[in-house]
């Protein structure tokens, strides 16, 4: 069945069961995304596609790449409040994980020029690409999360390597907070690769002649100074 | 850990996927703790990721993954209990047991812990140990509390507490009565039967002390073991057709000197008893 709704003023017919992010997409109106990803199920975590539904007093912000689509619609995807959320969530997440290269990219891009709260340097801002990456994609369901609230994190149970983990490294390879130190499967935009690799690539100097170093300091050229 | 323990636990729940949550509760009943090894056999049994079982187990506070004390002392730090100098009497709890919140003390006796409200805010700051709730705490009330839970809090003076009388019976059959003041339990005569469990057969003294549990036995019968209880004199056994209502086994009756019957749990452990009095006439 089909589903018609109005999206910036435009009406647009749709399969149902399609998103409010499809949506966006099939007209071409981008929407920022962190959590979400193709192949991956839907998560709603990071809240950065978020757009405005509905009108007058009864708008609301809904993530759109959960929000299915429903008969006359109306949504709004880049409004003033819309832009304001996104904006305060890039702070945010900026704040708790300054050293993500996709962080620092979506922010620039929607004009963050100053840090307003103290940075955390997390590794992780639980967006859970990872746990669904290991469990729909590679099938292993080796790590999830643990805790709750505050204390809530990623990893495997009782932080011992999981009999199912077949070390395949696509957890690190999507992950958007790690993702600096991670593009080790592409050693022309590799940095280190050193999470992946007991003997990192800026080492064997000749594979990776191109290659500039972002980090510092470097555990392995720590090591390997001597 | 009792491998046997989470077997059981786990032929009870069975065949459902769902019922995760109660699966734990009562391993985390019966061990004090979801042992790493407890958990493995859950995820395997129950046909989940170990990473499931793991998330639901980290995310309650009712469970524990560590090893717990055999006596739990919870401090209320809501807002009512916050206010009126909760944190003090934490403190002092912490004092007190050289531990901090959420530890527990070398000897494995006490686990201290801090929750955000118990729901006695009228109390406050109330602490609850073992469950027993201790209102409008003062600090100088921690060492007093600490060593009644090390007595225990459930102890009870049978000299003086009225809640404990004896009660003298005889068999159901053959109306013999059971009573041995050669082998006393708790200062009173025993009640004195033969039991039979496994391919172990030999006597059972209980005390006759309505309100007591302690026994005396020619075999240790092991805890949930579910026991055959004989009348030493006519050899019959006595069993009726109630069932416990704690555990759902057979209930042992005996007859009350002055009318009724007073029914215990054949389970060992299993503190279900009732007693029903008819007839008697206070004169």
């Amino acid at each position: 069945m089909m589903v018609t709704l109005h999206l910036n003023g435009l009406k647009v017919s749709l399969e149902e069961g399609a998103t409010l992010l499809d949506a966006a997409k099939f007209l071409g109106f981008p929407i920022p995304t962190l959590c979400h990803m193709e192949g991956l199920s839907p998560y709603g975590a990071c809240r950065l596609c978020v757009v405005e539904i509905g009108e007058g007093e009864n708008a609301k912000l809904v993530s759109s790449c959960t929000y299915p689509v429903q008969e006359g619609l109306k949504i709004r995807t880049a409004s003033s409040r819309v832009l304001r959320a996104r904006r305060m969530i890039l702070e945010l997440l900026l704040a708790s994980c300054p050293q993500s290269r996709t962080i620092q990219d979506l922010a620039s891009a929607h004009g963050i020029r100053i840090q307003r709260f103290r940075q955390e340097h997390e590794d992780c801002i639980l967006c859970g690409r990872c746990v669904r990456m290991c469990e729909e994609q590679m099938m292993a369901k080796a790590i999830g999360f643990r805790g709750r609230g505050q204390a809530r994190s990623i990893g495997t149970p009782f932080d011992i390597k999981s009999d199912v983990c077949r070390l395949c490294g696509g957890c690190m390879y999507i992950c958007p907070a790690c993702q600096l130190r991670c593009t080790y499967s592409e050693p022309e935009r590799a940095v280190c690769g050193g999470c992946a690799n007991l003997m990192s690539p800026c080492v064997e100097m000749e594979n990776f002649d191109d290659l500039m170093c972002y980090m510092d300091p470097c555990v392995a050229c720590e090591i390997h100074k001597d | 850990m009792k491998k046997e323990i989470v077997q059981s636990i786990l032929k009870k729940n069975d065949g459902s996927r769902s019922g995760l949550i109660s699966i734990l509760e009562d391993i985390q009943a019966k061990q004090g703790y979801l042992s790493e090894d407890a958990l493995r056999m859950v995820a395997e049994k129950t046909k989940r990721s170990l990473v499931d079982v793991y998330a639901v187990a980290t995310f309650y506070k009712a469970f524990s993954l560590q090893p717990r004390g055999k006596h739990l002392i919870s401090v209320c730090l809501g807002t009512a209990c916050h206010v009126r100098g909760g944190p003090t009497v934490a403190r002092g709890f912490e004092k007190n047991l050289s531990i901090k919140a959420g530890e527990t003390t070398h000897d494995k006796e006490f686990t201290l812990e801090t929750v955000n409200c118990l729901g006695a805010c009228a109390l406050g700051p109330v602490a609850v140990v073992d469950g027993h709730y201790f209102p409008k705490m003062k600090t100088s009330g921690v060492p007093g509390i600490i060593e009644k839970t090390r007595v225990g809090l459930d102890h009870v003076e049978i000299d003086t507490d009225q809640r404990v009388f004896p009660v003298e019976v005889s068999c159901a059959r053959c109306n013999h009565s059971l009573m041995d003041p050669r082998h006393p339990i708790d200062g009173h005569p025993s009640i004195r039967v033969t039991v039979s469990f496994g391919h172990k057969h030999g006597w059972l003294a209980l005390s006759s002390l309505y309100g007591s549990y302690n026994v005396a036995s020619e075999y240790e019968i092991p805890t949930d073991a579910v026991a055959h209880i004989f009348c030493p004199h006519c050899h019959a056994e006595l069993i009726g057709g109630a069932k416990c209502g704690e555990c759902g086994a057979p209930m042992v009756p005996m007859i009350v000197r002055g009318g009724g019957v007073v029914q215990i749990c054949a389970r060992r452990g299993c503190k279900g008893h009732m007693l029903d009095l008819i007839g008697t006439t206070i004169g």
